[in-house]
């Protein structure tokens, strides 16, 4: 199978990378905006202090 | 409690315990984070490399390794949700009210991302976005209690309290999972019956089996990742009065 033939996704790539690529970006997010919040919560705490 | 071993009941109180709880899982993350990888690689390799083209649905079947695995979790973390929300809810152990906020957002990603490819894969297969199927529906419902959830607990200030009131929507909530789940037994409608789930043997070729296995693991420890995540942020919040969190800000330098 060459490299293009496996992006075509025999015809549906479309709707097969969009899935994968949405499914990612939502689980990636997930991931990140905690850590942001623990970043922003000490930062917020560390001003308190200060 | 009889018949819980010793250890696994102390375990269990100490994990009970905010800053156990958050050095543990401090040292636990980055396993996690490798067996997500390793199972996700492994999985992604298996569904969209090896595993051949469906003879009736062409390649688009593929979108199967992220829809079913996120079905599957979408239910999992409700059940998990409303047995923390009432662990907390009996014993007012605050983790346990913890985890079960902390749950809502994850699974409502689950939840959205399960109609989102369902969507994108009706198009090409039945020739339809969306239908009032008695799967899709139900599922549209979880969703929305999913919204109700994170909706209810932000609207009420005494977080103890809005755990109290979040624990009884999402146990109240948890009729709709037997719905969802047998959706497609009852009613005759547009989604296909289970493939995997049936009692007898799974009408699915093991070559496409084993990856979707993967990724639904692989999904399930992602759960666990983005929970452990969520959960020590909230603590940190809660108990930001606390000794042990004013500890862990001098420890910061930022």
């Amino acid at each position: 199978m060459s490299v293009q033939e496996f992006f075509a996704m025999g015809g549906y790539a479309f709707y097969v990378w969009t899935s994968f690529g949405l499914t990612f970006v939502i689980l990636l997010a997930n991931i990140i905006i905690p850590i942001v919040q623990r970043k922003q919560f000490f930062v917020n705490a560390l001003k308190k202090k200060r | 409690m009889f018949l819980v071993p010793a250890p696994v009941v102390r375990f269990f109180h100490r994990m009970a315990s905010p800053p156990h709880f958050y050095a543990f899982t401090e040292r636990l993350m980055p396993w996690l984070v490798v067996i997500f990888l390793l199972l996700t690689g492994a999985g992604l390799y298996g569904g969209l490399y090896l595993a051949p083209t469906d003879y009736q649905q062409g390649d688009s079947y593929r979108i199967i390794y992220i829809h079913v695995p996120s079905a599957w979790m979408s239910l999992f973390i409700y059940m998990f949700m409303a047995t923390a929300g009432g662990i907390g809810l009996v014993w007012r152990i605050k983790l346990a009210e913890i985890v079960a906020i902390s749950s809502a957002p994850i699974g409502a990603s689950f939840t959205f991302i399960a109609l989102f490819t369902g969507s994108l894969w009706g198009k090409p297969m039945w020739g339809t976005w969306w239908v009032w199927d008695a799967r899709l529906t139900s599922e549209l419902i979880l969703l929305f209690l999913y919204l109700g959830v994170i909706g209810l607990y932000g609207a009420i200030d005494d977080k103890r309290v809005a755990s109290k009131a979040v624990a009884i929507l999402a146990l109240v909530g948890v009729v709709n999972i037997p719905i969802i789940h047998y959706s497609v037994e009852w009613w005759n409608t547009l989604h296909q019956g289970p493939t995997v789930t049936k009692m007898d043997k799974p009408s699915i070729h093991v070559s496409m089996l084993v990856p979707l296995l993967l990724m639904a693991l692989s999904f399930n420890v992602y759960y666990f990742i983005a929970l452990i995540q969520r959960v020590r942020v909230e603590l940190l919040q809660r108990e930001r009065n606390a000794q042990w969190v004013k500890n862990k800000v001098s420890e910061q330098n930022l």
